[in-house]
């Protein structure tokens, strides 16, 4: 385990971001990695619990106090293994994901959780930058041949996994790209495109064939997929959109945000469009106040637009959950994304009740209704009209 | 109801597990002196050891008691003649003691068979080849007659009547061709043993047994099934005027069951025994393995006559005895042959000369100790003797008086003798024998006798000459190198990650076992998905109560890794010049090179030894079963073993070809194996017997498989290991070695085994989760209840663990398994206490959810798809439901809970007082632990106020509200070995008192509180200094057997007679016949633990490895009590991983009046299973006295309320369920459950759980839950009077003095005057001699325990054992009796563990006390003129001045407080253990500086006042010269002073310092 007292003696620190203002100007990541010393110190604040809830709270159970101790330790290849023994991506995950389990670090109760996030990051990005990632070919072919339909994260892990037994796997992507919504979902300046690039790198080092533009059901015959393959995984994500069927939905300028961010990320790519959404010197309301409505916020922000409101239909939630009865699950909280750092009103309990037109079929303003939650259920409480 | 003469085997009570102990005595007449007057004084010493026996069900029906004299020649002479026979001349014949079966046609059978034995011993004779023999002309021995013996037993016990075998005495007469009487003894041993084996085969149905009490032309026992005083009665034999004898030795048997057995009465044949012979199962086994080589020249072909020599079924002692026997029949002198089989501690002792420790060694290859507590009074008949164990923990007293009589026994005052005619009161020193020639006419002393047999042969040069040790020989060893990978190796053998992290790397960096904390909650091997390794399904026994366990760190001087490897010379082979070559390890743990050596053995031991190594790995063969390949296997590496002693002496069962290919047998197997093979083959002792094996790492590993026979092993791949992960090879090799000797000697300790030797082979352990075909066949003797898997699924278990390591599982390509044992992982091992449980827990009863609750009481009870414990596997038989509304409110169900003994010290004050606060708002009881109690919480609150308000800011680091009527007191008040903080006042404050005998966590061990946990609280509520470490011993010094903890539970009910007594125990095989002795005690309350509770600090190895689920334990406690009929008598608790509702249903049906809950209230309190206990470092503020942690508690009271009426309402609902309204309908109804059904899993499918569901069949009148209250005989106490006599004092404090006389029945005096006291002054007592009481006489035990302040007695006499016990302010002074002609500093005045526990108060003893003077004081004062071993033993406070000699060891584990010690000759520091403490010499008190000094006083000071006090109190010649003399005199002072007092002592003056400045 880290130091026996580390968490008594360090505080944590969490990793720097380039300024908002200098941030905005392009679509690069702004999140700075921890010196090694930081990490080694942010690692030896780790208790290494005997119930190492960390490990349950992350959804790939990342056996994170071994390799807080190994970071404690500066031993970094070892650390590396231990990470990727449960995580063939941790370059993504210390980027993108939400870290529960910092939520269920046990010094969440009654201080601030370790930086496991921010451990994973320097792990991971000294791995990359010291050419410790390489391709582990398998030395036995088992001659089973199997399709993967998707090449999003769970398409990419099961392929390099199936890769490195010994099968022969081949990837298909409807897409030109391959990435799914890492590749296009995810704005650039959260996670660069370069992460995957390697990965797919590595992973045709491996022996895995991957095939764009391959989009089942459309230009590939399943059936053939599966009379060709010994196996068939179907790994196709979830892009179908939520809508929000009210009047004046379908003006212009009511866009869903995978119509808005995926160009982003192509422009980013060096794709060209005529026709790209920009919301440059617009007033944009962002409907939804999830983390796919930061990343319109964010891009919105880096398109340089007028002002951006978001809305989101729940009450705003308390600055600071009741840990006794939250912890170690994700609790309910005000959070306050990089993206509305770098601009953006944020409102509550607002549920929108129609788009109006400017008469040329665009959309000028929205008719919104503050809402009261009574014992979990909506209630109306006045009507009010933003521009 | 039918009694049967011994209760049958039957569901989880077994007879094999009945222990006894006992009072112990005799008396003799130096010169043979033959006279009725010895008997009579035999029999009165009988009567007044009555309170040392115990009765059962029926307070007349005692445990067993009996007499040993000489033949009572003139008596039998004239009984004979009377019948027209004529007894030869004495010496001539001899008496045969028997007990016929009731029977008519039982006892024609038996007597016809004894006839026909005699009389064919008789032609037999001429066959007899023997040298002595042949020239000695064959003369027969003859059948003379038969005698009934009379008998009255119109006033016995009704179940020992029904019981009673006919009792006849068969004469014989001595062949004249027979050279001596030692030929006629030795004929008769061979008689006896004869008709016990033929007559055992002859079929008799009857209540009684047949039973040779004696056989003897020398001695004959009478004894039966009878109290004390009744002997006498009950054989008028005994009490007629010619019946004379020089020797009376008697006994009166404490037993811990209530079975009416005639037979297991003492004395036997030779000896009466106190005590426990704890590895009598290794004792036995070897005496069987050494049967293919023994040879006698004086019993020629009879000594094969004598097998099987010890029938198994019989008791520990009975077994001694017959080996005894042997030794004696087969030449050895008596006192030889008792040297052999209890042998001092000689190996590492300073004081031995080399003549005697050359006698040991050299006997210690012959025969291996039989170890355990024990005074064992010997006889022949022409000698009597006694001797004690290596450690001195049976009391035994002895005195001499002018005119020649000899007495010693369990205790003085038993037997009066005129003070004037005493020339001499001693003690029997550990280890020593007080031994009497009759002919002779002498008394022998130890060093005497000792010197003689220690000389008499050139044992040294015999040694010397045969000697080879294995450190010496050298060989320059090859590295041997893996045929696979280290990490498929590592694999193959069941290595995880957590071997490493948490096993062998502390070991290698520290040498010692790593701890761990908070009990274990993973799932039972049996149970377990994970396939298991072999030494898991076995668990470590304990010693608990019947005998205690030793401190293997504090009292190392008593143990021994030394082992012998190779073959055992012939028992009787004295007369060989060239003796038996010895191969001598220090310790059993083999390096590579070591093993190497073995290997080579032959060149470098000149072909003395030849080593064979037998592989016990095997090639996988598709066609054949792995079940049956294993089988071949190990019957391959049997046969293999047996065919190596033709040629070979030592083996090596050796798996280094472990590879792809080749799996390895388990290496336990194998070594048991083969060790039952040869010892069933007689071929046992032929060869020595090393294990070379990859799969041993932790300490229990090395444990079992000395266990089961390995003289010596080799763990080669833990070395390879090591070589991989440190840098500093041969350190941490060294390291690790030291780490696992140290924990073998704590696994020997507990079961209160001193050396290596005698635990090798003696199979101490229990199996759960094996079947008993299995074991049977494999690990014969252990003891399992609950089947389980067998050949096949080990089979299955070492090939998944093959197939794992050698497969292709990516997560094992490169890294280890992950483990999950010790802590939570993912991919590890399952828990009951896991992320989902706690959160769902500590929500429901946050936020008072019930329905929360519900769903953290599925995890833990759904149990059908991981399995976890045993009662996960139960189910609740079908039965009409009734309505909710109609079961026992929750309000009173509640009241059966408690939590556990967790001390404050443990927990944070915040944790702990939660607890209490919840406990007594629902009615239930917490539990103080070890560590006395603020008094300030005993008082009620009566305001709603904040818990500061009332402990004060500077206590408190989190404050919460308390409500009006809210009480901080806690209701059970823990007395544990370390005595911390018991005092009158803290017992006067309890509802019940409760002795804790073990602990779940770690049974058998004691404990340690580092200073640095010693905040200034704890001090002061401990009675000790800040910083200073504190130690609770191993045992408590004052039980090491059954009797003593029946009078300890008297001393504590004397302290608070309103309190009820509880005992403590931990679940393991032989717990139900335990806790029946305890129930005989006189204990109230039983508490039994189960194996995986606890929390705080314990060594990881006693986690995981000792003790047994509660339900197997509290299912066996039942069953015996029932069967004892005891079970109404107390109230049974049981605790142990307690979760839910569910838990409590199934403990009550398997018998649980009460339930006790530690880890779940924790959690509710905030616990997160850190398991950081003994690091101080929990983040949530409960187990840690930092202040910044302990600001972060976050629990409630409410919250723990919450949880109880949580479980009290699941209880409900499946109380309505099973249609019981009541809740003491639910106790005991064990016909309610079933084994659930349907559950399809490979290991599972064997379990058995019959055992535990089993219901002895007994009347419904016996009682299956509690329903009467013990007699506790308060009402006989001489306190009674003192306290009339001084009620006007207590009252009015005004001072008053007495006279009294006082007897050793007379036991625990002044405890409850001083109880009187304590409740209305609490520990502030009276002023100082208010109450002033004169005795005089012999006290009984505990005289002055736990003594309040302002009471002061006054004794002329003598004390016997446990005097001032605990005393807390009293003062006590005791000097001889006026008319006393003896030499003080010559005599004994008091007995053994003297002030133990003391806390404050004054004693001054004129005269020599026992061992273990002052053990654990932490506050008192005491002058005395000599002391025992052991003295001021874990001391902590207090000063003590000793102005003679003390015995060996003192100060070990002295942490504070200061000795001082008169010691002219300059021999102390010989004896002191200075590991703690440095000696000082006193400095003149105007030399000494102002700087820190104990009590702020100059040592010349307090040391003057002290001897002048004693002087002026004691009238002592020592003391009188000494402070006459003093000038001269202080020089010869020595002063003891811990190292760790005088760090706290500077650290505190300097604090005081810079505050003043």
């Amino acid at each position: 385990m880290g130091k026996v007292t580390g968490f008594l003696d360090f505080p944590r620190l969490s990793e720097d971001y380039v300024a908002p203002a200098e941030r905005v100007k392009n679509y690069k990541e702004f999140v700075l990695t921890l010196s090694d010393d930081e990490a080694k110190t942010q690692g030896a604040r780790c208790m290494d619990c005997g119930i190492p809830f960390c490990n349950n709270g992350c959804p790939v159970n990342n056996i994170i106090p071994d390799w807080n101790d190994l970071v404690y330790k500066q031993d970094w290849l070892g650390a590396l293994e231990v990470l990727h023994s449960t995580n063939n991506f941790p370059e993504f995950t210390s980027r993108i994901c939400p870290a529960p389990c910092e939520a269920a670090c046990t010094l969440n109760i009654n201080s601030d959780p370790v930086g496991i996030k921010s451990i994973e990051h320097a792990i991971i990005d000294k791995a990359w930058e010291n050419n410790w990632v390489l391709p582990q070919i398998s030395k036995n072919k088992t001659g089973k041949k199997i399709a993967i339909v998707g090449s999003g994260p769970a398409g990419m892990a099961a392929a390099q996994q199936l890769a490195r037994v010994g099968h022969h796997v081949v990837v298909l992507e409807k897409n030109d790209r391959i990435g799914g919504l890492l590749r296009y979902g995810i704005p650039d300046f959260k996670m660069e495109k370069i992460h995957i690039d390697r990965r797919v790198k590595q992973m045709e080092k491996e022996g895995v064939v991957f095939q764009t533009n391959q989009n089942v059901g459309e230009n590939v015959n399943p059936d053939e997929l599966v009379d060709e393959y010994d196996a068939v995984i179907l790994a196709g994500g979830a892009e179908w959109p939520r809508d929000l069927p009210i009047p004046g939905r379908d003006l212009d300028g009511v866009h869903f945000a995978m119509d808005f961010l995926p160009l982003q990320n192509k422009v980013v790519a060096g794709d060209k469009f005529d026709n790209q959404i920009m919301a440059t010197n617009k007033h944009v309301v962002v409907i939804g106040g999830g983390d796919t409505g930061s990343d319109c916020v964010g891009t919105s922000n880096r398109h340089g637009a007028a002002s951006i409101t978001q809305f989101e239909l729940m009450p705003q939630p308390p600055e600071s959950e009741n840990k006794l009865l939250a912890w170690p699950y994700w609790p309910l909280k005000m959070r306050t994304s990089s993206s509305h750092e770098e601009g953006c009103d944020r409102d509550w309990s607002i549920a929108t009740k129609s788009f109006e037109d400017d008469g040329n079929g665009k959309v000028k303003e929205l008719i919104a209704s503050k809402v009261k939650w009574e014992n979990g259920k909506m209630k109306l409480k006045s009507l009010l009209q933003v521009r | 109801m039918k009694f049967h003469h011994k209760q049958k085997k039957q569901g989880l009570y077994n007879p094999m597990n009945e222990h006894d102990s006992c009072g112990v005595g005799f008396v003799a007449n130096i010169h043979g002196k033959k006279s009725h007057k010895i008997v009579s004084q035999g029999l009165e010493l009988l009567t007044n050891l009555t309170h040392r026996g115990a009765t059962g069900y029926d307070p007349k029906l005692g445990d067993g008691a009996g007499i040993l004299i000489q033949i009572p020649d003139i008596f039998f002479r004239n009984e004979l003649e009377s019948k027209g026979q004529n007894l030869p001349p004495i010496g001539k014949y001899a008496v045969g003691m028997c007990f016929f079966p009731q029977g008519k046609k039982n006892q024609a059978l038996c007597e016809n068979k004894i006839r026909e034995i005699i009389e064919d011993e008789k032609q037999n004779q001429a066959l007899c080849e023997n040298k002595i023999r042949e020239i000695i002309e064959d003369e027969k021995q003859s059948f003379l007659n038969w005698r009934d013996v009379p008998f009255n037993n119109k006033d016995i016990a009704k179940a020992a009547k029904d019981v009673q075998p006919i009792i006849k005495q068969v004469f014989i007469g001595r062949n004249e061709s027979l050279p001596n009487q030692a030929a006629f003894e030795r004929k008769l041993f061979v008689i006896r043993k004869r008709i016990e084996i033929e007559i055992s085969k002859l079929t008799i149905e009857d209540p009684a047994n047949f039973y040779i009490s004696s056989m003897s032309s020398r001695t004959i026992v009478y004894k039966g099934m009878l109290l004390a005083h009744e002997v006498g009665d009950f054989f008028p034999d005994l009490v007629d005027e010619t019946s004379t004898s020089a020797i009376a030795l008697v006994h009166q048997r404490f037993s811990t069951n209530t079975f009416p057995a005639w037979e297991l009465a003492h004395p036997y044949r030779m000896i009466a025994h106190n005590g426990e012979i704890n590895t009598v199962r290794g004792n036995i086994n070897w005496i069987k393995a050494r049967a293919g080589k023994m040879e006698s020249m004086l019993l020629g072909d009879d000594l094969k006559k004598l097998w099987p020599l010890i029938d198994e079924t019989q008791s520990d002692s009975a077994s001694f005895d017959n080996c005894l026997e042997l030794l004696v029949a087969g030449g050895y002198s008596l006192p030889h042959a008792m040297m052999m089989l209890v042998p001092e501690a000689w190996s590492d002792n300073p004081l031995m000369n080399d003549d005697r420790k050359a006698f040991y060694e050299y006997h210690a290859t012959t025969m291996e100790p039989w170890d355990g507590p024990a005074a064992v009074a010997f006889t022949d008949g022409q000698m009597i003797g006694a001797t004690l164990d290596r450690n001195g923990l049976r009391p035994a007293r002895y005195l001499m008086t002018d005119d020649g009589v000899v007495m010693m026994a369990s205790e003085m005052g038993v037997l009066k003798f005129p003070e004037e005619k005493i020339v001499k009161k001693w003690r029997l020193e550990p280890g020593k024998m007080l031994l009497i020639d009759l002919q002779e006419g002498r008394v022998i002393d130890d060093d005497e006798v000792k010197t003689l047999l220690s000389t008499a042969k050139p044992y040294k040069k015999k040694i010397n000459d045969s000697r080879f040790s294995l450190s010496d020989l050298t060989l320059k060893s090859e590295n041997f190198s893996l045929k696979e990978s280290v990490l498929d190796t590592q694999q193959a053998f069941g290595y995880s990650q957590e071997d490493i992290n948490f096993i062998i790397k502390p070991m290698i960096e520290a040498g010692m076992e790593p701890s761990g904390s908070m009990g274990n909650d993973a799932a039972l091997p049996v149970l377990s998905n994970r396939p298991k390794l072999l030494f898991n399904y076995f668990k470590q026994l304990f010693a608990q109560v019947t005998n205690p366990p030793i401190d293997p760190i504090r009292e190392n001087i008593v143990m021994s890794l030394m082992t012998f490897i190779g073959p055992k010379p012939n028992l009787f082979n004295q007369t060989d010049d060239y003796p038996a070559p010895r191969l001598e390890a220090n310790q059993p743990i083999l390096t590579i090179n070591e093993l190497d050596k073995l290997r080579s053995i032959d060149s470098l031991s000149d072909n003395k030894f030849k080593a064979c190594t037998i592989d016990i790995t095997f090639e996988l063969k598709k066609e054949v079963s792995l079940e049956k390949l294993l089988e071949n296997e190990l019957d391959r590496i049997c046969k293999l073993a047996k065919k190596s002693t033709d040629n070979y002496n030592i083996i090596i069962l050796s798996d280094r070809n472990v590879s792809k290919n080749r799996m390895a047998v388990p290496a336990l197997l194998a070594c048991s194996a083969t060790h039952q093979h040869l010892i069933k083959e007689g071929l046992r002792t032929h060869t020595g017997l090393v294990v070379d094996t990859g799969s041993a790492k932790e300490i229990h590993h090395f444990a079992l498989l000395a266990g089961y026979g390995a003289e010596a092993i080799c763990p080669w791949l833990a070395f390879k290991t090591i070589e991989g992960i440190s840098n500093d090879l041969s350190t941490a090799q060294n390291n690790y070695i030291k780490a696992v000797g140290k924990g073998l000697f704590k696994v020997m300790s507990k079961m209160g085994i001193s050396t290596y030797q005698s635990y090798c082979g003696a199979q101490i352990f229990e199996a759960v989760g094996l079947n008993q075909n299995f074991i049977d066949q494999y690990f014969y003797g252990t003891s399992t209840n609950i089947e389980g898997i067998g050949i096949k699924e080990i089979a299955e278990e070492i090939s998944r663990i093959h197939q794992k390591a050698f497969g292709d599982d990516p997560v094992l390509i490169n890294a280890l398994d992950a483990g999950g044992e010790y802590a939570f992982r993912i991919r590890g091992e399952e828990h009951m206490w896991n992320p989902e449980s706690i959160a769902k827990l500590q929500h429901a009863t946050r936020s008072n959810e019930f329905e929360t609750y519900k769903e953290y009481a599925k995890l833990i009870n759904d149990q059908t798809k991981k399995h976890k414990t045993l009662r996960g596997l139960f189910s609740f038989k079908k039965n009409t439901a009734i309505k909710l509304s109609e079961v026992e409110s929750a309000k009173e169900i509640v009241k059966r809970f408690a939590t556990g003994a967790m001390s404050l010290g443990s927990i944070s004050t915040e944790a702990h007082s939660t607890l209490a606060i919840a406990m007594n708002r629902i009615g239930g009881k917490s539990n103080t632990g070890e560590g006395g109690e603020d008094k300030k919480r005993v008082f009620p609150i009566t305001k709603d106020s904040l818990i500061s308000e009332h402990l004060g800011t500077d206590i408190i680091e989190s404050d919460f509200k308390l409500k009006a009527g809210d009480s901080m007191r806690s209701r059970i008040k823990q007395v544990a070995s370390g005595r911390f903080g018991v005092t009158a006042e803290y017992l006067s404050s309890a509802d019940q008192i409760q002795i804790k005998m073990a602990q779940g966590a770690k049974p058998g061990e004691g404990g340690q509180l580092p200073g640095h946990k010693v905040s200034t609280y704890i001090a002061k509520l401990r009675f000790s200094v800040p910083g200073v470490g504190l130690i609770s011993p191993p045992p408590h010094h004052d039980i090491y057997s059954i009797e003593d903890l029946a009078q300890l539970i008297h001393d504590l009910k004397n302290a608070n007679p309103n309190a009820s007594i509880s005992v403590k125990l931990v679940s393991e095989t032989g717990v139900g016949t335990v806790a029946a002795g305890v129930a005989k005690a006189k204990s109230d309350h039983i508490v039994i633990a189960g194996h995986d509770g606890g929390t705080g600090a314990s060594p990881i190895s006693s986690i995981k490895h000792a003790g047994t689920p509660w339900e197997i334990g509290l299912a066996e406690t039942q069953q015996t009590l029932v069967l004892n009929q005891l079970r109404g008598r107390v109230v049974l608790q049981v605790d142990g991983q307690m979760k839910t509702g569910r838990d409590v249903v199934i403990g009550a049906m398997l018998g649980a009046d009460e339930f006790g809950f530690a880890t779940a209230p924790l959690v509710v309190e905030g616990c997160i299973m850190m398991r950081k206990c003994h690091l101080n470092t929990c983040p949530v503020g409960i187990a840690t006295q930092d202040p910044i942690l302990r600001k972060r508690f976050a629990g409630q009271p409410e919250h723990v309320v919450n949880f109880f009426f949580f479980v009290a309402e699941e209880i409900r609902e499946i109380m309505a369920s099973l249609g019981i309204k009541k809740f003491n309908d639910l106790v005991g109804r064990s016909d309610l459950l079933d084994t659930k059904k349907g559950i399809d899993h490979w290991k599972i499918q064997g379990l058995d759980f019959s055992k535990i569901f089993y219901q002895p069949d007994m009347g419904k009148e016996v009682s299956r839950y509690n329903t009467e209250t013990q007699y506790h005989a308060l009402d006989k106490a001489l306190d009674i009077e003192l306290i009339r006599r001084s009620t006007n004092t207590i009252k009015s404090k005004e001072p008053c003095e007495f006279s009294i006389p006082i007897s050793n029945t007379n036991r625990t005096v002044g405890t409850l005057l001083s109880h009187e006291i304590a409740k209305q002054y609490g520990n502030d007592g009276l002023p100082d001699d208010s109450i002033k009481i004169n005795l005089e006489g012999t006290a009984g035990q505990s005289f002055g325990a736990f003594l309040a302040k302002g009471v002061t007695l006054n004794l002329h006499g003598e004390g016997n054992d446990y005097v001032a016990k605990g005393i807390c302010g009293g003062k006590i002074i005791i000097r001889p009796p006026h008319n006393f002609k003896g030499i003080d500093d010559k005599n004994i005045i008091v007995g053994n563990t003297v002030m133990y526990g003391a806390t404050s108060g004054e004693t001054y003893f004129r005269g020599i006390a026992g061992e273990r003077f002052c053990v654990r004081n932490s506050g008192a004062s005491a002058v005395v003129e000599g002391v025992g071993n052991h003295g001021c033993e874990y001391m902590t406070g207090g000063t003590v001045v000793v102005l003679g000699q003390t015995g060996q060891n003192f100060a070990a584990g002295m942490s504070g407080g200061v000795a001082y010690i008169y010691d002219p000759m300059g021999q102390f520091n010989l004896k002191c253990n200075q590991t703690m403490v440095a000696l000082e010499r006193i400095q003149r008190e105007n030399e000494q500086s102002s700087g820190p000094r104990h009590l702020d006083q100059a040592d010349e000071i307090i040391l003057k006042s002290l001897v002048e006090k004693h002087l002026k109190y004691t009238d002592s010649k020592i003391a009188k010269k000494i402070i006459e003399h003093w000038e001269q005199e202080l020089v010869n002072f020595t002063k003891v002073m811990p190292n760790e007092y005088k760090r706290a002592l500077n650290e505190m003056y300097n604090a005081s310092k810079k505050e003043a400045a």
